[in-house]
């Protein structure tokens, strides 16, 4: 069969040049398991969890490194493939602190980890991806435990000691997907692979802390991280995934307006992700949209209409402060014409704002003498 | 931006002018970075060695101000060497006799003193934008922020016009907005001469049409005042009552003393916003507003994308969206406004009163944002503008510009030329920013940033501290010795009061936009 099209589990599906079998795979709904794999990078088939079944073939394949050919019989789910994920995923369970399935029951990881709190007592150290982490994911649809081979020592410490970003080595499957996401997605260039064999570890800059690196805070490798091993510090421990709900907004920073999505809880934000594929930013952040939310939340916000008396600024009702406004605008207006108000509207506010402020100058007020820092 | 950032990746060749785009504007510059790594050229032209130049196949490091000559001086190979495209000219574009004439004389020999390159190096620039079309050019306040301004951005539209670089994709004139809806407060009419959607004031059936919409008589027909105007104003009482929404305008304006002074001037100040900051030290009333992310409504980028915001939190206390906050004034004047959701003002009066977001209405950007013009509901939205070479007035008119040296320049008392804007981790005046956990760890304090050279001679040590003066002010902040900068240059953020650049700037302005020069002053530093 070489008719242009690739058979995978028994379905013939189109291909176009240069596709991979994944890439034909998940175009045609067919879920196949990834670890290293970033969306639109170079694969690297470094975790080896894509593993199918390709006739002819003597071994199973990677997937995204695998293009598709003409005449391909896939099959993405035989015995021989689901046994090499299960232990491609025992021996990543092994290779670090990922010690979330011990016990090996139960595929919710809420009631897992509800569970494992009640036996510790508290669940301050529960590894803060729980539950939102592929390496889980994956390990309890497969069965994987963890428990089949000797788990590995940590070989570095983790790393704090900057505002944002934790750095847990003992949950690195090295994966990949974190240098690809700051080298080919962000060109940050900030971070690589050090070392070799067992000592293998992502470093930036000949192994120095984050902060003393090229690193400049995007967080694009936070968010390509499968696991717990690269933490947004800002959000550890306030939240887990089943107790926030995503909102879709626009950044509040420069004139790009990247999607982003706010995790909510209990009516707070506590973490901020980029919407994977959403326009224009294709799922990406900066330092400021991703890590810059909670101004919001300050002590210091104004919280009630103040009106300056005897020099000083006092607490007032809507009423009186609205009150004295327009009454001081209409004694303005009668005694120097509308010309003697003008108003700037801000550039940060929504659409909507600035469209009441000049329907209020012109049309109430009657004057022109509205602007803002549109030319700066 | 006539163009969108969805071209940058697929873009082979870009110019990008006045721009820190890494630090300005990180993610677009993520997908010009994607396109250089998949083989695109890239022409950087900035004084300074930002990190967008490590990409660059060419540096073009032109002093400060000199925009004009150089770009000139490129249109003179350009035209000279008959490298320009001569459909695109003939057919879409009037005015190229005068430009040929006027740019003969910018020869790179006559410029290159000027604008600090060498005629070699010009020559290269030239031949190398013009190897390949389209080429998307990109700027941002480095061109807009100089007393010739204006001229700066008609002469970036000349060279794209010449170059047939309009009406294409992955070309164009984009300019990358500071703010995330600086484009939308100006679309939607918070400008002296025009309604939303462009719409002008001294249009009698523009009027007219408003006039009926919201139910009122007698709209102004004269253009008002701008915001410089309007602070003078202050001061001899033209204006007598000022309403300062969202803006910290005693950090953010040229020469701080001067404009403390005009607030200070104010009979009546009112300032709506969500902190207390250097301007309501002057307000006689203070609005408290709801923030980003306690209100729905709509931002629009730089690209014209119309993009959702949404509610997460509830606004502290009894602060209010800032749309009610009007709705309230106005009903004391006796107008009772209907909408009472942002998405109302939207739909309703947003769209179905300016043509080109007609076709844009809450229930359509749920998901991606569309982009205008979009006159209809069936609409997809506009990628880029003037597509075949169609321009809003018929044909591109090339606008003959001559170079004009900065307002202020170095002189014996003050030898260094001052060059403004913003650094990553803040945004403006750190209302914001500077109360995000995590931002102000990563930058605690301002920087004077200055040339190896100027600090050995100057007997600068890494990190010290120096005073920096101008004609208007004196700031004492700590020297970055780097060579990102060029001799005779200091640069600075407006990020912190205390060591704000904006104490040293200079109110000199564009005399048609007032934008003022942010991009350069005369300065001195010294040790202390």
């Amino acid at each position: 069969m070489s008719d242009g099209t690739i058979s995978i589990n028994g379905k013939a599906y189109p291909f176009k040049p240069d596709q991979t079998i994944l890439e034909v795979a998940t175009e045609a709904g067919i879920s196949i398991p990834t670890l290293c794999h970033l969306k639109g990078t170079t694969p690297t088939g470094a975790c080896r969890l894509c593993v199918v079944e390709v006739k002819g073939a003597r071994n199973l394949l990677t997937s995204c490194s695998t293009p598709a050919a003409s005449g391909m019989e896939v099959n993405t789910d035989s015995p021989a493939v689901t046994q090499s994920r299960k232990m491609t995923l025992e021996l990543l369970l092994s290779s670090g602190n990922h010690d979330c399935l011990n016990e090996g029951s139960g595929t919710d990881t809420k009631v897992l980890f509800d569970a494992r709190a009640e036996i510790d007592g508290h669940s301050d150290h529960l590894c803060p991806s729980w539950g939102e982490c592929k390496l889980q994911e994956y390990a309890l649809a497969y069965g994987a435990t963890g428990t089949k081979y000797p788990r590995a020592k940590p070989a570095y410490p983790p790393e704090v000691n900057n505002p944002l970003i934790i750095r847990d080595f003992s949950r690195c499957i090295l994966c990949g997907r974190c240098v690809q996401a700051c080298n080919e997605v962000q060109v940050n260039e900030a971070i690589s692979y050090g070392y070799r064999g067992s000592e293998s570890k992502i470093v930036a800059l000949g192994d120095l802390p984050l902060f003393q690196s090229a690193c400049v805070f995007c967080g694009e490798c936070v968010q390509a991280c499968p696991t717990g091993a690269l933490v947004d510090k800002k959000s550890k421990g306030k939240w887990r995934p089943w107790d926030v709900e995503t909102i879709r907004t626009t950044c509040p920073y420069c004139g790009v307006g990247c999607q982003q999505s706010l995790h909510v809880k209990d009516g707070r934000i506590v973490k901020v992700t980029g919407v994977e594929e959403g326009l224009p930013n294709k799922g990406r952040l900066c330092v400021k949209g991703r890590f810059g939310y909670d101004f919001i939340y300050s002590d210091e916000r104004l919280t009630t209409p103040l009106i300056r008396e005897n020099g000083e600024l006092r607490e007032a009702s809507w009423d009186e402060a609205l009150d004295l406004v327009a009454d001081k605008l209409k004694e303005i207006i009668g005694e120097s014409g509308p010309d003697a108000l003008a108003g700037v509207s801000c550039a940060r506010s929504i659409n909507e704002d600035s469209y009441q402020m000049q329907k209020l100058f012109r049309g109430v007020f009657k004057t022109n003498n509205i602007d803002h820092c549109a030319r700066t | 931006m006539t163009n969108s950032f969805g071209e940058f990746d697929r873009a082979k060749m870009f110019f990008v002018i006045g721009s820190n785009m890494t630090e300005a504007h990180p993610v677009a510059s993520t997908f010009l970075k994607n396109a250089v790594k998949n083989g695109a050229k890239l022409i950087v032209a900035d004084p300074r060695k930002h990190k967008l130049v490590n990409y660059a196949d060419l540096h073009l490091r032109l002093k400060v101000g000199s925009d004009i000559a150089l770009l000139n001086a490129l249109m003179n190979v350009i035209i000279e060497e008959k490298l320009f495209d001569p459909a695109f000219v003939s057919e879409n574009t009037e005015g190229f006799e005068a430009l040929s004439e006027e740019v003969s004389r910018a020869t790179p020999e006559a410029m290159a003193p000027i604008c600090g390159i060498d005629a070699e190096t010009i020559r290269e620039a030239a031949r190398m934008l013009a190897s390949v079309s389209p080429a998307m050019l990109c700027y941002t306040l480095g061109i807009t922020e100089h007393t010739c301004g204006k001229n700066n951005v008609m002469t970036v539209a000349n060279l794209q016009m010449l170059l047939g670089n309009m009406g294409v994709e992955c070309g164009g004139v984009n300019p990358l907005r500071g703010q995330n809806n600086v484009q939308g407060a100006c679309d939607m009419g918070a400008l002296p001469g025009i309604f939303h959607g462009y719409q002008k004031v001294g249009d009698p059936a523009a009027r007219k049409k408003f006039e009926e919409a919201w139910g009122v008589t007698d709209l102004p027909e004269k253009p008002g005042l701008m915001m410089p105007e309007m602070m003078e104003g202050l001061e001899d009482k033209k204006v007598r009552a000022f309403w300062i929404f969202g803006e910290n305008l005693a950090n953010t304006e040229p020469d701080i003393h001067k404009v403390e002074h005009e607030l200070a001037s104010a009979e009546f100040l009112i300032c709506q916003d969500i902190f207390l900051n250097e301007t309501t030290k002057f307000a006689h009333v203070v609005l408290p507003a709801a923030a980003w992310s306690e209100n729905d409504g709509t931002f629009t980028n730089s690209e014209r994308r119309v993009s959702r915001v949404r509610t997460a939190s509830t606004p502290p206390g009894v602060a209010k969206p800032n749309w009610w906050i009007f709705k309230e004034i106005a009903k004391r004047f006796g107008h009772e406004w209907p909408a009472n959701s942002a998405q109302e003002i939207w739909d309703d009066e947003v769209a179905a009163l300016a043509p080109n977001f007609k076709g844009i209405t809450y229930d359509r950007i749920e998901n991606d944002g569309l982009q205008w013009p979009c006159p209809s509901t069936d609409h997809p939205g506009t990628v880029f503008l003037h597509k075949g070479g169609q321009f809003t007035h018929g044909k591109g008119v090339f606008n003959i510009t001559n170079w004009t040296p900065p307002a202020e320049i170095a002189d014996a008392e003050y030898p260094l030329v001052l060059s403004t804007g913003r650094r990553l981790y803040h945004y403006h005046t750190r209302t914001q920013t500077g109360r995000c956990e995590g931002l102000n760890d990563l930058l605690g304090e301002e920087t004077c940033d200055i040339s190896p050279t100027d600090a050995r001679r100057l007997g600068i040590q890494p990190q010290e501290t120096v005073r920096v003066s101008s004609r208007r002010g004196t700031v004492e902040v700590t020297a970055r010795i780097t060579p990102e900068i060029p001799e005779g240059m200091v640069w600075m953020a407006f990020h912190f009061r205390e060591t704000n650049a904006n104490w040293l700037t200079n109110a000199a302005y564009d005399p048609e936009t007032l934008t003022a020069e942010y991009k350069a002053c005369a300065v001195k530093v010294e040790k202390m």
